[in-house]
């Protein structure tokens, strides 16, 4: 461990860091543009330069390792001197527009400079301009403000994946150039925004709406697929204007997806907010909260609870989710299941459907196996997890069964039948003495697996695949099932599944086809075609005129991620909070409340009045609710159903990563991106 | 006048590139001067068999077209290419004309041999002919210094210029005619003018008079 | 003056054959195998003795950046030539690339021995068609003879040399940044650490040579350390290949002595400066990023490394360039300002904006259009560009400005001066 002086301090650093970090370490603040620490380090900017003893010339800290006995200085007149000069030379070309800048009032450059910039130019010449870029409708650019860091193109080269942008000519002609027409075309462009250190690359959707001081901050967890990413929702008024990622090394660092950055104006588009109930004519009429609950009762009052049955979609939290659990059994229904997606297999043992390395235990990896999943689509935080510590070179293999793509890393192609599987659970195939061999094997299963309709096969496949590897180890549990819904896990942990005697999502359908079913209550399940339901009474509870609500006889209008307080627990079983925003739309109201209200007037009265009493039933029926935050390690045991998995193609659910939910459907961003980025893809695939 | 175009002579952005057999081979042999794993270390020379190809400049399809077949990402190439002064972008002219006007040259007339230019072909630097025989651009040292002023034209040298031979080249030039190469006003290469003051015997056994020497 | 028979570059002019008959009638490839069977330690010890210093401009030891190597490795070392040479004023390496090419590739083989090479890649300028043309020659002679590759000249070493062509940037006379083009990127100079003896080609140990410092290295040897180091001063040893441009009457490149008066080179073997000594006002001694030199210093100053040093310029490439009275010295030094803005990389902050700006205010200084007050900005602006970039095109940006305001700022004024005096006379007609 070095030993090294930093402005009259000694301290002992890790071998390998570099002057910088070690500062950092001390609480001393240096200045810095290009440097990034997730990024690698290119020393470019010049503004982090100190003074370091028997060094003829300052030296840029990023980039300087720390050696024994080094003696550091950062806050001599020379290296104050030093930084100033820098500063000069990035503003004299930088034009002075910070008023109408998007950066402005959270620019590095405008911050930097009230410590290090002069308080008069001595630049007298012409200022250069550099044409606008186009990056597709994401990222807008005012590449004159651009600094030349090169965070932008190191980011979607080494985080990204995607050798989408370039620094073009030379000198003071360097320019930041997009690869294709198209713009940059990355699950994870959004982060763009928040690499540029200055106002030249910013959000295209969010331009000019708002300045940063306007913003109300409220801390919250994502829902645009199951990783349940940290994030920051800034809003004014009712509206929610951006989301930024909020550091959580254990599972986003401190990236997002492009859905959940830009999905957002989805949250204002064909909004339910106030309830509605189907009069005779047949048409969905607007109604009051008591009209909406009298026409329920009248329905629901003399059904037998075996003809009710209830849906859990994709988005919803656990609160209401054990709400409508409790409601539906008290009213002598067991016919629950949160898989919309028609999944089939076995909730039994919680290791048998989460995440059960964690999404940074995939660091431990070496080699892993993905089958039935896209990760760059399902989860793009997972698959740049993978990426990089395949960039370690810790991971030496990625296998995939599935389809053949283009995953930002290289990947063997086992083949997409399912009877690979099927010869790798029973050590026939190569690749077992590949995962054997592994120190850490990891298999991950995608959703798409699951929901086959031998998916309690898969799933056994897949477990005694892990057992055989020795993916499954006191130290280790390289198992993993990873979702596409942010509600699933916390909906499987509470337990909305089949009760004794039961029926599942097919058999609810089909219970409804043949009007065994006369009620079907939809808590924000949007994904089922509407006829599936046969003649049956629904009831649908949610956020957007999407899918369910078409189908729906009553409305009730619920809260979007953004308007409550909720728990959601993501695909490997870590239990964290949401934040309300912004409050629910016009007679909207948080969803466990219209629960609640609604069992009084269904006369069986949930027994909790607070939000805090919820979460004491919650955890009163699942003690995981109680472990915020962290993960609770699930207990091996056996799982699935051992069977024949059938040959048929494994293939991943999302056909378009920009739309997958309601929220997302309802996004013009998210409908712009389509149409930029896939629609071109998918006439080139044609055309081939 | 309208002999000019600022923007090189019309020629039609190419919409597909392939090598010739020929290059093909080259670009085999090329590759196999690096290590296994680090074909990109060919991208220049690549690059510059597409120029030559393509009758002295790069068409973004021959930039693709060579990524591919290193098999790195085409704005890779494109980096080089635009990073590097000898890959022209946008098409040139028969003969390329480039005038070195760095300070060696300028302090021996570089001025001269510029305006020589402009004034034989009828067009600025940066411009190229109507009929798309010349382009002229200025550029900086060539590592000709001793044998200032100089221009290139194409692969070959022409040096110790004067507005007269610089005429007289691109009068031979334009005629189909190969003018000889090196120092316009008869010296040997980089030996002084009045003949070596080194090497002496050598210069003898050559038949060259070393300076000094009636 | 040196003696014809002390003189390593022997076909400096082309008088004879550059390919491998004449470089074996000029002595090349002679005894190689026994040179080499001195062993590595012994080759370097003998090229620390000789007292080689880089002739690419630094004037670092060669010897000692050789042992800088290390002893064992696992994998492949190489040796790369920088030929890329590009610094205004400079021309040597070219007359060795196409008039003596074997003694680049002996040298080649000999220093990659000693550095423990696998292969020597040779980068040289794109713009050098010919050049490298002869070299390649050279090269295949070479291999024709078993000279290079497997088991070369019979010594059981093995060692490959390469071409590499460059295609227009000066930067990659940077050892980094040329590193970077071999590896088929864009010339940006690297960060320092890790040095490429460490992490140099494809991260592999690597030492980077210019063209003279390898040539001369088989002569150095076969004549012995102490013949070399005998030549030139204490310090400044041997042989040195010199370009004079500009205004002299003969202009030309030639081998000379370490250390020999630059009065002497240039009227010895340039004809004098166009006329007359007495008509001259300054030389910039060492390529164009070096500080020039106003008359009083050149009349006596000697052209090596220190003692140029002393007069706060140095020998850099010992590219002379000789400027008469008839020089307009603001707009030659602009014009230097302008090929640096030209061939800065543009990823280093103070470079890429610094570069551009001193040209823009130069070319202001040529005309007087400016202000006292921006003598001493634009020299400030230099300090702000000098040692704070990763390569030293920073400094060699800055150095022939802070050249012309040592010795030339009298006569900057005066223009400013009156530029000011017009442009009030006229302001009073425009008034009248």
């Amino acid at each position: 461990m070095p030993k090294l002086t930093i402005d009259g301090v000694e301290i002992e650093v890790a071998p390998g860091t570099s002057v910088l970090q070690a500062c950092e370490q001390l609480g001393i603040e240096v200045p810095r543009f290009c440097y990034h620490e997730r990024l690698s380090v290119p020393a470019n900017c010049r503004m982090c330069l100190v003074e370091v003893e028997r060094m003829p010339k300052p030296a840029a800290s990023c980039a300087l390792p720390v050696g024994e006995g080094m003696v550091v200085k950062t806050n001599t007149p020379n290296v104050h001197k030093a930084r100033k000069g820098v500063m000069e030379f990035l503003l004299i070309n930088h034009p002075l527009d910070c008023p109408i800048c998007d950066q402005g009032g959270e620019c590095d450059l405008q911050d930097q400079a009230v410590s290090y910039g002069y308080d008069r130019g001595r630049f007298e010449e012409n200022k250069r301009t550099v044409s606008d870029k186009y990056m597709g409708p994401l990222i807008k650019t005012y590449m004159t403000r651009c600094i030349q860091c090169t965070r932008c193109i190191r980011f979607v080269d080494e985080i990204a994946g995607v050798p989408a942008l370039g620094g073009l000519a030379r000198g003071e002609h360097l320019e930041i150039t997009p690869a294709l027409e198209a713009g940059v075309n990355s699950e994870m462009s959004g982060n763009l925004v928040d690499v540029c250190p200055v106002g030249a690359l910013t959000s295209k959707p969010y331009s000019f709406n708002a300045r940063p001081w306007e913003l109300r901050k409220t801390e919250s967890i994502d829902v645009m697929d199951a990783v349940g990413s940290n994030i920051r929702i800034d809003a004014r008024g009712g509206e929610v204007l951006r989301v930024l990622p909020r550091l959580n090394e254990d599972v986003n660092e401190e990236w997002i997806s492009d859905k959940t950055r830009y999905a957002i104006d989805g949250l204002k588009r064909q909004r339910l907010d106030r309830p509605y109930v189907r009069g005779a004519d047949g048409k969905l009429k607007p109604a009051t909260w008591a009209e909406a609950f009298a026409a329920i009762k009248a329905k629901v009052d003399g059904v037998a609870g075996s003809k009710i049955a209830g849906v859990a979609g994709d988005l919803v939290d656990v609160e209401s989710t054990v709400a409508l659990k409790d409601l539906l059994n008290a009213l002598g229904s067991q016919n629950l299941d949160c898989r919309q997606d028609g999944a089939s297999f076995d909730a039994s043992n919680r290791a048998g459907y989460i995440f059960n390395t964690g999404i940074a235990g995939i660091e431990n990896a070496d080699v892993v196996l993905l089958i039935g999943t896209n990760p760059r689509w399902e989860a793009p935080l997972v698959n740049s997890r993978i990426r990089k510590t395949y960039l370690t070179g810790k991971l030496k293999k990625v296998a995939v069964i599935g389809q053949n793509i283009d995953l930002t890393y290289p990947t063997e192609w086992l083949g997409n039948s399912g009877s690979v599987l099927t010869d790798l659970a029973n050590g026939t195939h190569a690749f077992a003495e590949t995962l054997r061999n592994a120190k850490n094997p990891l298999i991950i299963l995608g959703a798409g697996a699951l929901r086959r309709g031998d998916g309690p096969a898969v799933q056994a496949a897949a477990r005694k695949l892990a057992e055989a590897v020795g993916a499954v180890r006191e130290d280790w549990n390289g198992f993993n099932v990873l979702h596409l819904a942010a509600g699933r896990v916390g909906a499987l942990d509470a337990g909305f599944l089949p009760g004794a005697g039961g029926r599942d999502l097919g058999g609810i359908l089909s219970g409804a086809q043949k009007g065994e079913i006369e009620v079907v209550y939809l808590l924000g399940a949007d994904e089922i075609e509407g006829d599936r339901f046969g003649k049956a009474f629904v009831i649908y509870q949610g956020h957007h005129g999407d899918r369910g609500a078409h189908r729906a006889d009553v409305i009730l209008p619920g809260a979007a991620y953004t308007e409550k307080n909720a728990t959601y627990v993501n695909t490997e079983g870590r239990v964290q909070q949401a934040r309300l925003a912004t409050f629910p739309l016009g007679e909207a109201r948080e969803d466990w409340k219209v629960l609640r209200a609604l069992s009084a007037e269904l006369g069986q009265t949930l027994p909790y009045d607070t939000l805090g009493q919820l979460r004491q039933r919650m955890v009163a029926l699942n003690p995981v609710f109680g472990a915020l935050d962290r993960l609770v390690p699930a207990a091996w045991g056996p799982f699935g159903t051992e069977g024949a998995v059938a040959d048929a193609h494994f293939t991943s659910p999302v056909e378009n990563f920009y739309m997958t939910d309601p929220i997302s459907r309802a996004s013009q961003t998210m409908a712009d991106c389509t149409e930029a980025f896939l629609k071109p893809a998918l006439a080139a695939a044609a055309a081939e | 006048m309208s002999a000019a175009h600022s923007h090189g002579p019309a020629v039609a952005e190419p919409t597909s590139f392939e090598f010739t057999v020929e290059n093909i081979e080259l670009a085999k042999r090329i590759i196999a001067k690096y290590p296994e794993g680090r074909q990109q270390s060919a991208v220049m020379p690549l690059l510059d068999l597409a120029q030559r190809q393509c009758g002295g400049w790069l068409p973004k399809v021959a930039i693709d077209y060579v990524a591919h077949y290193l098999d790195i990402a085409p704005i890779r190439a494109l980096e080089v290419a635009s990073f590097y002064t000898m890959y022209n972008l946008k098409p040139v002219g028969k003969h390329f004309v480039q005038v070195c006007t760095t300070t060696p040259c300028w302090l021996r007339g570089s001025d001269e041999v510029l305006h020589a230019c402009e004034k034989k072909l009828g067009i600025k630097p940066g411009q190229t002919t109507a009929d798309g025989q010349f382009t002229v651009i200025e550029v900086e040292c060539l590592g000709a210094c001793v044998n200032a002023p100089m221009m290139q034209i194409g692969d070959d040298f022409y040096e110790d210029l004067t507005a007269e031979t610089t005429e007289k080249i691109l009068d031979a030039l334009a005629r189909g005619e190969k003018p000889a190469t090196g120092p316009q006003n008869g010296r040997i290469r980089a030996c002084p003018s009045g003949g070596p003051t080194t090497l002496t015997e050598s210069a003898i056994k050559a038949g060259v008079k070393p300076a000094g020497q009636a | 003056m040196l003696r014809d028979e002390d003189r390593i570059f022997t076909n400096l002019y082309g008088f004879e054959s550059p390919f491998l008959d004449g470089a074996k009638a000029r002595g090349d490839w002679s005894g190689t195998k026994e040179i080499l069977d001195l062993g590595r330690d012994k080759i370097i010890d003998l090229v620390k003795e000789s007292g080689l210093r880089g002739r690419g401009g630094a004037g670092f030891s060669t010897g000692m950046k050789w042992s800088f190597m290390p002893k064992t490795s696992n994998g492949p070392v190489y040796l790369v030539v920088n030929a890329d040479e590009g610094e205004p004023g400079t021309c040597k390496d070219r007359e060795i690339m196409r008039h003596d090419p074997h003694k680049l590739i002996e040298g080649c083989l000999i220093a990659g021995f000693a550095i423990g090479a696998t292969a020597t890649y040779i980068y040289i300028r794109g713009e050098f068609y010919y050049e490298a043309a002869n070299v390649q020659r050279a090269i295949d002679e070479a291999y024709a003879s078993g000279l290079i590759g497997k088991n070369a000249c019979g010594s059981g070493f093995d060692h490959d040399v390469y071409l590499h062509l460059g295609a227009g940037a000066y930067i990659c006379g940077e050892e980094t940044a040329l590193i970077e083009s071999i590896e088929g990127k864009k010339g940006q100079p690297r960060n320092k650490p890790p040095f490429p003896a460490m992490a140099g080609l494809y991260s592999r140990p690597t030492t980077v040579n210019n063209v003279e410092s390898i040539a001369v290295v088989p002569t150095i040897l076969r004549r012995g350390a102490s013949w070399f180091a005998n030549l030139g001063r204490p310090k400044n040893s041997g042989t040195k290949l010199f370009c004079v441009s500009g205004h002299v009457n003969q202009p030309a490149t030639v081998e000379e002595e370490m250390g020999i008066p630059l009065k002497e080179l240039i009227e010895k073997h340039c004809g004098g400066v166009r006329g007359g000594w007495d008509n001259l006002l300054a030389i910039i001694p060492g390529g164009s990023s070096v500080p020039l030199l106003p008359k009083e210093i050149c009349d006596t100053v000697l052209m090596d490394f220190d003692s140029l040093r002393e007069v706060r310029s140095g020998l850099g490439t010992a590219a002379v360039i000789v400027m008469d009275k008839s020089t307009d010295i603001v707009k030659a030094i602009a014009r230097l300002s302008k090929f640096y803005m030209h061939e800065s990389c543009g990823q280093c902050t103070p470079c890429r904006e610094g570069t551009g700006w001193m040209w823009r205010v130069m070319e202001r200084l040529v005309k007087g259009q400016a202000h006292v007050e921006e003598i001493d900005m634009l020299l400030d602006v230099t300090k702000q560009v000098e040692g704070h970039t990763i390569c030293a095109l920073g400094d060699a940006a800055a150095w022939p400005i802070q050249g012309l305001m040592r010795h030339f700022r009298p006569e900057v004024e005066r223009r400013i001066l009156e530029y000011r005096t017009r442009a009030d006379r006229g302001a009073r007609v425009a008034a009248e």
